[in-house]
């Protein structure tokens, strides 16, 4: 197979096109600069490699430099995303349908196999034979591995398979090595996507959509500014951009009101910092939508309302309930051992030196909760409240209506009517904000204290013991 | 004659415990208000969205924030989320699209399920073009389906979806998003960082998320007190017992409005079924109508009520033989006191208003922070005589002029909308602009004060002149707290008059349900309890008496369940069957004329009964044993 290199060629072609922009032109441009090889794989007119590898991290123009290629060089391809591929046949059905029409699609057994496809595929190849190599692009392609196990082998050389002059094109955003099936299969020709780098590519790319009525450094200085702020949490170009679009208009502030100049490059940074930083714990989170947040850029006062809205309440539990979950922590956290020692008013004493075990010294916090059967659960359920509490039926709809919210998790499969176990799945932070608005009584406070003292190994240091203690009933 | 009137009080009960349901319904929509409109709002600027996306977007690189969603945050309480829902479900149908679509987890075990029944349900909708039958969404956008139109899809309950058929059912919908608007409306139970827990940043980013909060369940709660409990249109009427056992559940179990709507119709239903008088709880002409035709028996029941004798004994000698002898007499006292009992309720509700208002803002909330506490407290006993009235009137005291004005104005606001009590609303309005009037006295009061002569002094002549002006103070007050004391009696003298507790009332009980221990019994059920009451002693059940024994003895007239489940809980952890069946074999042979084959099968039979209840288990751990499940009765 020759390898064609007609790199100049198409790029004169993607330059000629009008209806694709400037800014794209660009992108596809960088995208070739490191990435030429690509080309050789596209050569319409012979036969060409029977599959393609393509892996880069998202939002580096995997899709877009394929497809756009595909577009201007008006080559026939069946662009399919794998999410959408619940089973092969879906698959099969889409690319028959690309290429040769939605009655040939309509050909497929209910339950169609490879062999179906790829029968029905030759039938129709023979009646319409390709001019041009026909291209099967297939995104997310690591879904591909969820599918049957020999679909993926049999992909990667269909055009032995089909006699047939066809490409398999494969976009993922992992490595080839995750792909390659224990049997050995047909090597893809790989590539490459590189991350942008932050300094040259990103700032280049971004700067691209600046706004007519200002400078282009102007822009590019804002971006820089932002990529300051963001580039440590977030690589997406989409997402970035999104961001720039977002929040320019906050930037240019001060030069709407006269209060800067274009070259008042620290001021604007002054400005413009604090809400980036603002910007990235709740729209970058989701935590607000964009309309908000403009709405928020609008209206400072009525932001921090906004914000207190979304911020993380806290979750409105019943009583017992509340109770329940600070039962199923202790549970979760404390040795069985140590129960009767902490719920038992009137336990045995214990020698303080041999009372724990050496695997038990290490943190609970950093083995993870532990499963607890259901009785332990409603014994220290009862100590832990105050008040006399009946066994109602509601009671126990509660741990049922907690494991729905995912607060506490249901472990093992064998045995679940006679003795279910649970897990609880919150955080030490959240059973102290529970036990801070339910509990007045110092005792709980205690418990929690004591739990605590033991899961962060400080039985020997009094010291920090009482600050512990005392932190809580500061609480 | 009481059984008609039964049957009467039977359909209007029926009529008004559909406008029971109303106000849940009600609130629900109005906290959906804000959403619709803002859908609206969104659907008017929906094209010009996308429009400056895809220029903004010149490469189309992919679209971010286009699948709308709103995470409506609701709380904990399940039952009520499913109401809410369907109003929201119609409003939107009404409103914005018809094509609004309700998912559950359990239909979404996979992406495909998921699929298949969204697409399902917008074919149902759609309710034409159904020729070809679109298996993926991607079809259906195909047909001929009305393009402008956004689908909206509700999912009912996020956190028990998967999550990972929520991302791709999200990636999916964001391919087709151009072509079709999505809008996603997540209902949270817990709080919004649950997305978060669920969706990872990739998914995430390709959402435009908008959090709406429902109103609190307390919130919920205090309009349905509003509107049914604390109305005096409403003549059924809760006693304190009964208020507290329903907020119990309420607050301690469940946060379900509804639950506790339905536990008010119970309650209502209990009443009207176990009080015959109850046929006089009904509006005031209908109840005066139903008094002077009382028949004897319900005469003699009228005689009975506590609080009718309490009101016998109050009467003259002459008048007391009267009460007991002329059924006319009793029935013509009945209407008066009847009218009183109406009188009553009409004046106590805003009243009891005015009260909270004015001691709502007090710190530390001395007599309740809701209303609902003032009222329970008001109706079970004199309020005047407890220690939280008493602390209240102190606090009340020693507000500033401005505070009490403003509170005194809002008590006239709320007398003015109820348009009763016309001369305690006079005076209070008297009171407010006399307050007003000493404005410009206390000012020039305050400048004299202010000047004051300072020079050195010693602790213990500073000690002197504090405790002198302390005297001077008590002695000599200014006319604004002269005044202020002058309001705290009168707004004392409205508390004495009018929030007299219900049980005093005569006739009390033809309005008061009070039974709260039967509804306890019915609503907060405790299964366990009474499995174990029925094995224990079987004569609670079965009214037998030949099962009547003493405790501690196990008698063989018992059925052979209860038998076996008083040996057994004389056994440890694991209880040995030979043994067992022992022991139930001595107890069989007490009794005489019984057939020993079939002892052992009765036996045999007994032991899986218990393991279907759940007290035993079979183990592994020993042969011929089986582990014991439950400790200790309750």
């Amino acid at each position: 197979m020759k390898i064609h290199i007609c790199l100049t060629g198409i790029k004169t072609i993607i330059l000629d096109c009008n209806n694709i922009s400037q800014y794209s032109v660009f992108l596809i441009n960088s995208a070739l600069m490191n990435r030429r090889d690509i080309m050789s794989a596209v050569n319409p007119d012979q036969y060409s490699y029977p599959s393609v590898f393509i892996y880069g991290h998202r939002a580096t123009g995997k899709s877009h430099v394929v497809l756009s290629i595909m577009k201007d060089l008006e080559l026939p391809h069946a662009s399919v995303d794998c999410v959408e591929c619940v089973s092969s046949g879906l698959l099969f059905h889409q690319v028959l349908s690309a290429f040769f029409g939605p009655d040939a699609a309509a050909l497929l057994p209910r339950c169609p196999s490879l062999s179906d496809f790829v029968r029905l595929y030759k039938q129709m190849s023979s009646n319409s034979p390709a001019t041009q190599t026909r291209y099967i692009i297939l995104d997310r392609a690591e879904r591909m591995r969820d599918m049957d196990f020999s679909l993926l082998p049999a992909l990667l050389r269909l055009q032995e398979l089909v006699n047939d002059n066809v490409t398999v094109i494969l976009l993922s955003e992992i490595v080839w090595e995750k792909f390659r099936p224990n049997t050995g299969c047909f090597e893809p020709l790989l590539f490459h996507f590189p991350d942008y780098s932050k300094g040259k590519s990103l700032v280049q790319i971004l700067s691209w959509d600046h706004h007519p009525s200002y400078t282009p450094e102007l822009y590019a200085s804002y971006i820089n500014i932002l990529l300051g702020v963001f580039f440590s949490v977030c690589r997406d170009l989409r997402e970035l951009r999104h961001l720039a679009v977002l929040n320019f208009s906050k930037f240019c502030e001060p030069l709407e009101k006269g209060e800067a100049k274009e070259s008042d490059i620290h001021k604007l940074w002054k400005n413009i910092e604090p809400h980036l930083q603002r910007a990235m714990q709740t729209v970058y989170l989701r935590e607000v939508s964009s309309v908000q947040w403009e709405q928020q850029q609008m209206d400072e006062k009525e932001a921090t309302t906004l914000r207190v809205l979304s911020a993380h309440a806290h979750i409105e539990l019943p009583y017992y309930s509340k109770f329940l979950l600070i039962a199923a922590y202790l549970a979760s956290f404390n040795p069985a051992r140590t129960d009767r020692r902490f719920f038992l008013k009137s336990h045995g004493k214990i020698r303080k030196t041999n009372f724990l075990k050496k695997h038990e010294k290490t943190s609970n916090h950093l083995l993870g909760p532990k499963p607890f059967p259901l009785d332990r659960l409603m014994a220290i359920f009862y100590s832990v409240v105050d008040s006399r509490v009946a066994p109602t039926a509601s009671v126990f709809s509660q741990i049922s209506s907690l494991v729905t919210l995912q607060l506490l998790s249901q472990v093992g499969h064998d045995d679940q009517l006679d003795s279910p176990k649970y897990k609880c799945s919150v955080s030490l932070d959240f059973i102290l904000a529970i036990s801070r608005c339910v509990c007045v009584c110092v005792r709980l406070l205690d418990l929690l204290a004591l739990s605590l003292v033991i899961q962060s190994q400080v039985v020997r240091q009094e010291r920090s013991l009482f600050t512990a203690v005392s932190n809580l009933h500061l609480l | 004659m009481g059984n008609c009137s039964n049957e009467h009080r039977g359909t209007s009960f029926s009529a008004s415990a559909a406008s029971l349901s109303n106000p849940l319904i009600c609130s629900s929509i109005n906290t959906f208000f804000f959403l619709d409109k803002y859908i609206f709002s969104q659907k008017s600027c929906d094209g010009k969205n996308i429009g400056t996306y895809s220029t903004a977007s010149l490469l189309a690189l992919s679209i971010i924030d286009l699948c709308e969603t709103f995470y409506c945050h609701l709380g904990v309480n399940v039952p009520d989320h499913a109401m809410t829902f369907r109003s929201l479900c119609n409003l939107l149908q009404d409103s914005v699209t018809p094509f609004v679509v309700s998912v559950h987890a359990k239909e979404c075990a996979g992406v495909y399920f998921c699929i298949s029944t969204l697409t399902i349900r917008i074919i149902g909708l759609l309710q034409k073009s159904t020729q070809v039958f679109p298996q993926r969404t991607e079809s259906l956008t195909n047909s001929d389906f009305p393009q402008s139109l956004p689908v909206v899809v509700i999912f009912k309950d996020f956190e028990a979806f998967n999550s990972q058929v929520l991302q791709d059912f999200i990636l999916i919908c964001s391919r087709y998003t151009q072509e079709l608007p999505f809008i996603f409306i997540f209902g949270i139970a817990t709080s919004p960082s649950a997305i978060q827990h669920r969706l990872p940043h990739s998914v995430s980013s390709l959402l435009c998320i908008e959090v709406f909060h429902s109103l609190s369940c307390t919130q919920h709660l205090a309009s349905v007190f509003d509107k049914l409990i604390l109305n005096s249109q409403f003549p059924f009427k809760l006693s304190s017992r009964v208020i507290q056992v329903l907020v119990g559940i309420f607050l301690y179990h469940d946060f379900s409005v509804q639950n506790f709507v339905k536990g008010l119709q119970f309650s209502m239903l209990e009443h009207f079924k176990s009080q015959p008088l109850s046929m006089l709880c009904c509006q005031k002409q209908e109840a005066l109508l139903s008094a002077k035709t009382l028949s004897k028996k319900n005469v003699e029941r009228i005689r009975h009520l506590p609080s009718f004798m309490r009101y016998v004994e109050t009467q003259e000698p002459q008048e007391q033989v009267r009460l007991l002898t002329n059924d006319e007499h009793v029935k013509e006292v009945c209407q008066k006191l009847l009218k009183n009992l109406h009188k009553y309720h009409k004046n106590y509700y805003p009243i009891l208003q005015c009260l909270h208002s004015l001691t709502s803002s007090l710190p530390k909330f001395p007599l309740g922070k809701h209303i609902r506490e003032l009222h329970v407290s008001c109706i079970e006993k004199n309020l005047w005589e407890t220690e939280e009235y008493d602390s209240a009137l102190q606090l009340l005291r020693i507000l500033a002029k401005d505070e009490l004005v403003a509170a005194l104005r809002k008590c006239a606001e709320i007398l003015k909308s109820t348009k009763i009590l016309q001369n305690v609303l006079q005076q209070l309005e008297d009171f407010i602009g006399r307050l007003e009037a000493l404005e410009e006295d206390s000012s020039g009061n305050g400048i004299i004060s202010g000047k004051m002569e300072y020079q050195k002094t010693d602790l213990f002549q500073l000690q002197k002149t504090l405790l002198e002006k302390e005297s001077r103070r008590t002695k000599r007050m200014n006319p604004f707290e002269v005044l202020r004391s002058q309001v705290i009696e009168f707004i004392d003298s409205l508390v004495r008059e009018y929030l007299t507790p219900a049980e005093l009332q005569p006739l009390n009980e033809v309005c008061y349900y009070s039974s709260s221990g039967v509804l306890r019994q019915r609503l907060n059920v405790t299964p366990r309890t009474s499995i174990q009451a029925a094995l224990s002693h079987p004569f609670y059940y079965l009214q037998n008496e030949s099962l009547k024994t003493d405790a501690g003895t196990i008698s063989s007239a018992a059925p052979d369940l209860c038998i076996v489940y008083k040996l057994h809980l004389e056994c440890g952890r694991l209880i040995n069957l030979y043994d067992w069946l022992e022991a139930f074999l001595t107890v069989m042979s007490a009794a005489e004329d019984q057939d020993t084959n079939s002892e052992d099968a009765r036996f045999i039979q007994a032991v899986s009964e218990m393991e279907f209840l759940g007290f035993i288990k079979s183990t592994k751990q020993k042969t011929d044993h089986v582990a014991r499940l439950t400790w200790g009765g309750c």
